[in-house]
């Protein structure tokens, strides 16, 4: 075997002509130029792989970072916030001495690849981020996008997605509460598989990625160390070494998420006894960010030695070793005398833990092999001073046509007999039908403590067995809104998972959010991008949920094709006592079904459009925040008040929708009169946001009706839950054994 | 006084804490035991939870059979002392040989997580009394490995000798959990030994027994409930 010397700092600084690979790395020239500049001397190999990781888009939001700041310019004021934007998430305060934090992530590239181990290890990335702020982990959500529900690949991606998700997360006993499926001939090449998670902890036991105190240990635990994930670090060593090593590198990560269940109890057993000062896990660029992310986060510098990190792969160069995407990994730094016990710990659990570095009283991140120093950069400018580009945007050429192609112009059903076939329809529809052959294939069980789970409004999960407090969560994001007009769009995810978690009884509190876009280099996307975070921003100052984190995916895009903006947005809330909660599942026959909200002619985006005309323009329903926050306030007061015993939300599909829903849930049927001022097309179709629809018992209707007269908010008496048909009087009659065929078999009849 | 009741921890565990609640809510006394401690801690009785232990990546339960808490485990259950396997648990019941046959995967190929229907077919095991024989209760199933698989002489002895314990309720509607879910033989969902002391199955009793949580029905308490009076009694 024949070597080239090893690229030290001192050989880097006496050879500065040696031509190192940064394009293939994916760094510009002149982010290559900035990197020389920074350090005053080229970079070695290691550097290289190092700041080409840390400045990609993934890493760095060089595209995004500009816009992003409104969330935090534009935060509402917040009791609640604890720990805001930065940290691996956010952390809110939910009362009794709890804290919450919660995060959604995108895995959309790896899971079109590879769908199993792509939408696996997407789980393992936001539960390690999770344990990562000193929470247990007591739940997980699957917001998913796919292509055509009938397209042949669909039946390659979703089967193997959901696979994943429930082969990892049933495996860490997290439950599975919430979501969403929507299929669209959008997201073909591009499914969107965003993960979230909610861990629970006390106030005290908040933990933050940081390294700080001279002479405290950092610890690598978890999995060994592999060549997965390593991408373009391959061509790095290459350069370093001419033997011949496994040339065919896995670019998707592949997960074990038995070590990840060993992981989790490990930490938070270390968590218990107080042996961690600062903690980071491994995830996109691995030991890169993870160790420039603590050193930066500290008061101090790091030095790290390489060689001690335990491989799984001897060959594997430092350079690969500093951006493995092995998973399962975490990194912890620890006082000197906290050391053994923190090893014990890990060896009860039979994880893998080595002291490989410590921090130092300087400012430098230090990273030796072999003896050699193979990095010395100041991790600031690798973790927080990557470039920030100022994208140019501009409003698509097509937007106006678009806009001015209006649905509500589209022909309408006018018999009672078109009515009901179009129902029928909706209902059966892959986006409308139910995903319980999805949702089955996850454990929404385990731990004990769900209350709601998909397809309820909201997941909810109880968290405080004495008192009955629980936390809710629910997910929402339509494309198609979104990309008629992203600004409103994005105010409507918003709305929406604020309305749902206000539907079953919980005070929405914070924002979480996954952005999805096409390629930034286009300017129209760019404008989506730019416009929906403004519009996001504003609707969270507006309803006094700040955004606490979450991320961003860009270049969702084949060709010239980008996907439909696709802000997914989720909304965390509490609930003082579970027993509360509001179900959406009818319950009694005679209870009264009141619509709540205003009914006005908007089919701009709506399912119905899709569905019956496969049609896309128009303008998506009107925003009205100050509605919004009434309507939640009123559904709030209901639960806790007793006076309501279902609610639903209406959103995609309408009140016909909902409706069907309910029934079907609870295996009751509905008498529905058409109300005064309304035609049976728009009363059933219409997708007007800030309404619910929910059931009243007799002798609470004079109670509820009072509270929403005093309040000023629209509730209008529009039928009786009863029987075993959801009828429209004087329109059509469809029985629920018609219904739940319709609605359960789509999705079995195109996946199984 | 009341009785003290073991739940194992292996690694890959899942359902522990729960189990530990539900054997609380019964009003027993919940005992953590831990895999690599042989010692029992002087319990009446033991439960091995569901699961992933040591990640099934061999095959389910073969692993967690030989390690050291299950050599006392099994002593004990020879001995009379009631043992309840659930799924993970019932998969380990059989790699141990303390109960007979063994799961494969779900014939869907699928994880299924469902409420299930089944029929109380044994009410006088250790784990069943607070049952009636015919009742039929809802207990959610969720696994991966669910198949109940035998030889035909098997069978046919744990069907004479009334040792089914459990069976699912195929008849009926899919809504509200009937079906065969996974195609175990003769519907099996769970079994006794001859002593009536160790029961396994594959749903989850841990899961149905507070009104608000997981499907709102408390129709896995009586399990809790029976082995709690059996030993009080005894």
């Amino acid at each position: 075997m024949s070597r080239t010397p090893l690229d030290t700092v001192e050989h880097a600084a006496a050879t500065p002509d040696v031509e190192l690979p940064w394009a293939e790395l994916g760094l510009k020239k002149d982010e290559y130029e900035r990197v020389v500049e920074i350090l005053g001397r080229r970079p070695t190999g290691a550097e290289l792989a190092m700041y080409s990781v840390m400045w990609s888009e993934h890493c760095s939001y060089k595209s995004s970072k500009v816009h992003l700041r409104q969330f935090g310019e534009k935060a509402p004021e917040s009791d609640a916030l604890l720990v805001g934007i930065g940290e691996n998430a956010g952390v809110v305060d939910v009362g009794q001495g709890y804290a919450v934090t919660f995060k959604v992530e995108s895995h959309n590239h790896p899971s079109y690849v590879e769908p199993y181990q792509g939408a696996a290890t997407g789980v393992g990335g936001i539960v390690r981020d999770i344990i990562a702020m000193g929470a247990r982990p007591v739940a997980v959500v699957d917001p998913l996008r796919f292509g055509a529900a009938d397209h042949p690949d669909t039946k390659r991606v979703l089967p193997g997605v959901v696979a994943g998700i429930g082969g990892y997360g049933n495996c860490l006993g997290l439950p599975n509460i919430g979501g969403e499926v929507v299929f669209d001939a959008c997201y073909q090449g591009n499914p969107l598989v965003n993960a979230g998670a909610i861990g629970v902890m006390r106030h005290e036991d908040i933990h933050l990625a940081k390294a700080s105190g001279a002479g405290n240990k950092v610890i690598l635990y978890g999995a060994r160390t592999g060549g997965d994930g390593i991408g373009g670090a391959s061509i790095l060593a290459s350069e370093t070494f001419d033997d011949a090593k496994p040339s065919k590198r896995p670019a998707v990560q592949v997960g074990d998420p038995f070590q990840e269940k060993l992981l989790i109890e490990c930490t938070l057993e270390a968590f218990r006894e107080k042996l961690v000062v600062g903690i980071q896990d491994l995830g996109a660029a691995g030991l890169s960010c993870a160790t420039s992310e603590l050193a930066s986060n500290g008061s101090g510098g790091m030095r790290v030695t390489l060689d001690d990190v335990p491989l799984r792969d001897s060959t594997l160069s430092p350079e690969e070793i500093l951006m493995s995407e092995s998973q399962e990994r975490m990194c912890a730094v620890v006082e000197p005398d906290k050391v053994d016990r923190f090893l014990e710990i890990c060896d009860k659990w039979d994880v893998i833990a080595t002291v490989i570095g410590e921090v130092t009283d300087g400012d430098r991140l230090e990273i030796f092999w072999h003896g050699g120093k193979i990095v010395d950069v100041d991790p600031r400018t690798v973790a927080h001073d990557g470039p920030v580009y100022e994208r140019p945007y501009a409003r698509p050429s097509w937007q106006d046509e678009l806009q001015a192609d209006d649905a509500n112009k589209l022909p309408r059903p006018e018999t009672g007999e078109e009515l009901k076939d179009q129902v029928l329809k909706l209902v059966g529809s892959p986006n409308q039908a139910s995903k319980q052959w999805i949702t089955q294939q996850y454990d929404r069980f385990v731990q004990g403590n769900t209350v709601l789970a998909q397809p309820e409004d909201s997941g909810m999960i109880r968290i405080d067995e004495a008192s009955g407090l629980g936390v809710a969560i629910a997910t929402d994001g339509n494309g198609r809104y979104a990309k008629l007009d992203p600004y409103a769009g994005a105010q409507l995810a918003l709305a929406e998972a604020y309305r749902n978690v206000a539907t079953t009884g919980a005070k929405p509190l914070a924002v979480s959010d996954c952005l999805n876009f096409g390629s930034p280099e286009d300017p129209a996307v760019m404008w989506q991008f730019a416009e929906a975070v403004r519009g996001l921003a504003d609707g969270c100052l507006q309803l006094g949920t700040p955004v606490t984190g979450g991320n961003v995916s860009l270049y969702n895009q084949t060709g010239e094709a980008a996907i439909h903006p696709t802000p997914v947005v989720a909304v965390l809330g509490v609930i003082d006592d579970v027993a509360r909660r509001t179900p959406a599942a009818f319950q009694e026959d005679g209870h009264l079904l009141y619509l709540l909200g205003d009914t006005r002619e908007e089919f701009g985006g709506s399912a119905w459009s899709q569905v019956v005309h496969d049609h896309l323009g128009g303008l998506p329903p009107k925003v009205d925040l100050e509605r919004e926050r009434l309507l939640a306030e009123i559904l709030i007061s209901a639960s806790r008040d007793g006076m309501i015993d279902s609610a639903h939300d209406l959103s995609d599909g309408g009140l016909v929708q909902a409706v069907v829903e309910s029934a079907l849930l609870g295996g009751k049927g509905a008498r529905l009169v058409v109300p005064d001022g309304l035609d049976a097309f728009t009363f059933l179709f219409s997708e007007s946001a800030g309404r619910a629809v929910v059931a009243v018992p007799r002798s609470e209707e004079v109670r509820f009706t009072d509270m929403c007269g005093a309040r000023g908010l629209p509730a209008t008496r529009v039928g009786v839950v009863d029987g075993d048909t959801v009828e429209v009087q004087g329109e059509f009659a469809l029985t629920l054994t018609e219904l739940r065929e319709a609605h359960e078999a789509t999705i079995p009849a195109l996946l199984a | 006084m009341t009785a003290r009741i073991g739940v194992v921890t292996f690694p890959g565990s899942l359902d522990d804490r729960d189990t530990r609640r539900a054997i609380r809510v019964a009003g027993a006394e919940p005992v953590a035991l831990w895999h690599k401690d042989k010692d029992l801690k002087q319990v009446d009785a033991v439960v091995l939870c569901g699961g992933f232990s040591y990640g099934d990546y061999l095959r389910a339960g073969a692993i967690a059979r030989f390690s050291p808490v299950m050599d006392t485990v099994i002593d004990q259950a020879r001995a009379g002392m009631p043992v309840l396997g659930i799924c993970n648990g019932f998969q380990i019941l059989t790699e141990a040989h303390l109960l007979p046959g063994g799961m494969l995967g779900n014939d869907h190929l699928h994880f299924i997580c469902r409420d299930q229907k089944l029929r109380v077919e044994n009410a006088d095991t250790a784990w069943t009394t607070d049952y009636t024989a015919g009742q039929e209760i809802h207990i959610p199933l969720k696994n991966m490995d669910g198949r109940y698989v035998a030889d035909r002489r098997t069978l046919d002895e744990l069907e004479a000798e009334g040792r089914v314990a459990f069976r699912y309720v195929v008849r009926g509607e899919a809504a509200d959990g009937c079906g065969n879910p996974n195609g175990s033989l003769n519907d099996i969902a769970g079994i006794t030994n001859a002593a009536g002391n160790v029961v396994g199955l594959m749903p989850h009793p841990e899961h149905a027994v507070e009104p608000l949580i997981g499907t709102g029905r408390t129709d896995g308490l009586p399990f809790f409930t029976s082995i709690l009076k059996k030993l009080v009694n005894a």
